[in-house]
């Protein structure tokens, strides 16, 4: 199958910075796949999220969405319809003064007819459990409420694919893990195209493959399980890993032979207790 | 706080007076505008008051709550007052100095005070009770025709309703910079008018800075959800008149009328 979004030789360099924010990326999205890209300030991801859907246009390479190409004008509107993005700050993305006002505005901005911006409004809220707030004022929201209300924002534009740049960046723990329901609801249940971008390790563990971008390249791609066990690697790159990874490399350090691919607390404590009973 | 400041404050409701188009209740206020700088006289003034007290009643807009908005704008209705009291030609009832006192004087500052109250009071029943939303939805249509003539219609809308949105936002980042600047040592209640003044730069640089931030990032995220232009844009709530904005429309046009034939009549 086609890839949804694919980056060909991508290059960004901010006005006259002497060196590209992003230099020479290349890859692609699959269709309906969970994608977390890693990484830390100022290695890139966030550049590379605002150049998916053609708000920044690359200065080298070429984003391809659906085969439209980013840098094609005419085709911008069809772009940021396929690819919808959530932000870090939810304050700074919501438009309107109620909640299933700001939730309509995209719809409204497309030209759809009334009654249907009506029903994806309301599909959109019921998605993210935001339905019984859409009278609301959205000041009035937690934070982890305002960043749902964005969410569905971008799916009442009925995208192909969302990019959410650090989502969670700004919220407590309780909001973060609102959101991260939210989207793991948008894939299972809608099979929608989902690009995290994050530096929390956590947050990478379920998705199908992590990328892991530091000084504007990729460093790293694979399943989450594959990019963690190169626990070296990772922190040349300044990342820690997963604690239970980390756990699993010092004792193999100290020259026990575990697997070290286990991310989740329940897989590493399995791992040590087949480990004890072999012995 | 500062969250008691209340900018174009609106109480829901469910009376005839919420439900009517936003569009039929500013040409409602234009209406009662052009009457009140009809009235010339007690009888058309008190026709105008009960016009008001009956839209108020009908509303449930208690009197209290329409008066209570009158408070910061005292010192301007009184020096109103005061200045149209010196204004009158004719027989004067009281000279001291440069100052005459007339009889035409005393009426001209009464009814000057009577029509800026009538006016403030009729204003804030709008805005009391139609939503901000509405009221920018409203005015964007019925300035629609301006479009024509190039007036970018649209975006004066919108940058009306994303200044609402943003009010409670920017309020709350101050009380923030306030805490912070505070917890600093920093004095906002205490010294010299100078001082205090002084005391606001650290509070406003750190706000407008923020504020410019804010913009640029709503900017991006509006594109991002296909923002271009008004041109080709709906409206998920379509404004519709209804057989009660007629009828509303009709009392206005009655009211304007009323007050003419009365003016007509030396009244």
């Amino acid at each position: 199958m086609d890839p949804i979004i694919k980056l060909e030789n991508l290059t960004y360099t901010y006005g006259d910075a002497a060196s590209p924010a992003l230099d020479g990326v290349s890859l692609e999205i699959a269709r309906g796949s969970f994608t977390a890209v890693l990484g830390h300030n100022g290695s890139g991801k966030s550049t590379m999220a605002k150049c998916l859907n053609g708000i920044l246009r690359p200065t080298g390479g070429r984003v391809l969405v659906n085969g439209m190409d980013t840098a094609d004008e005419s085709r911008l509107l069809d772009i940021r319809r396929t690819v919808g993005m959530v932000f870090q700050n939810p304050d700074n993305q919501i438009v309107a003064s109620v909640v299933e006002d700001d939730v309509a505005f995209a719809p409204e901005n497309l030209g759809v007819p009334s009654a249907e911006i009506r029903e994806r409004v309301d599909a959109a809220l019921r998605c993210v459990g935001m339905y019984d707030y859409r009278l609301h004022a959205p000041h009035l929201l937690s934070g982890g409420q305002k960043q749902r209300v964005a969410i569905a924002g971008v799916l009442s534009m009925q995208p192909e694919c969302i990019v959410l740049d650090e989502p969670t960046a700004m919220l407590d723990p309780l909001g973060r893990a609102e959101v991260l329901a939210a989207v793991e609801r948008l894939r299972r249940e809608r099979g929608m195209t989902v690009v995290l971008i994050t530096h929390h390790m956590s947050e990478c563990i379920n998705a199908d493959r992590l990328i892991v971008m530091s000084g504007g390249r990729v460093a790293a791609d694979g399943t989450p399980r594959a990019v963690f066990s190169q626990v070296e690697r990772m922190r040349a790159e300044g990342l820690t890993v997963p604690e239970t990874t980390q756990l699993l490399h010092e004792l193999n350090a100290s020259g026990f032979d575990l697997p070290l691919d286990a991310l989740s607390v329940d897989e590493c404590a399995d791992a040590i207790a087949n480990f004890l009973k072999k012995d | 706080m500062l969250k008691d400041i209340t900018l174009g404050q609106y109480f829901p409701g469910n009376t005839p007076v919420h439900r009517l188009d936003p569009r039929s209740k500013l040409i409602w206020l234009v209406g009662y505008i052009v009457a009140l700088f009809l009235a010339k006289s007690w009888v058309s003034y008190l026709f105008m008051a009960m016009v008001l007290a009956s839209v108020s009643a009908t509303s449930r807009i208690r009197p209290k709550t329409l008066f209570s908005g009158l408070k910061p704008l005292i010192f301007i209705v009184c020096f109103t007052g005061v200045i149209n009291l010196f204004y009158g030609t004719g027989e004067p009832l009281v000279q001291f100095w440069l100052f005459k006192i007339t009889k035409e004087g005393i009426y001209n500052a009464v009814f000057m005070v009577l029509r800026i109250v009538l006016l403030v009071c009729g204003t804030f029943l709008l805005t009391y009770t139609t939503s901000p939303l509405q009221l920018t939805d409203g005015l964007e249509r019925l300035l629609s025709p301006l479009k024509k003539l190039r007036v970018p219609v649209h975006e004066l809308a919108m940058m009306m309703s994303i200044a609402l949105r943003f009010i409670p936002t920017l309020i709350e980042e101050t009380d923030k910079i306030m805490s912070a600047q505070k917890a600093r040592g920093a004095g906002f209640d205490t010294g010299t008018l100078k001082e205090r003044a002084k005391a606001l730069i650290p509070l406003l640089v750190p706000l407008f800075v923020g504020a410019f931030r804010r913009a640029d990032e709503l900017a991006t995220a509006m594109e991002s959800r296909c923002y271009h232009d008004g041109e080709g844009r709906t409206r998920m709530k379509v404004l519709r008149f209804a057989p009660r904005d007629a009828a509303a429309l009709c009392l206005c046009a009655a009211m304007i009328t009323a007050v003419a034939v009365l003016r007509r009549f030396g009244l």
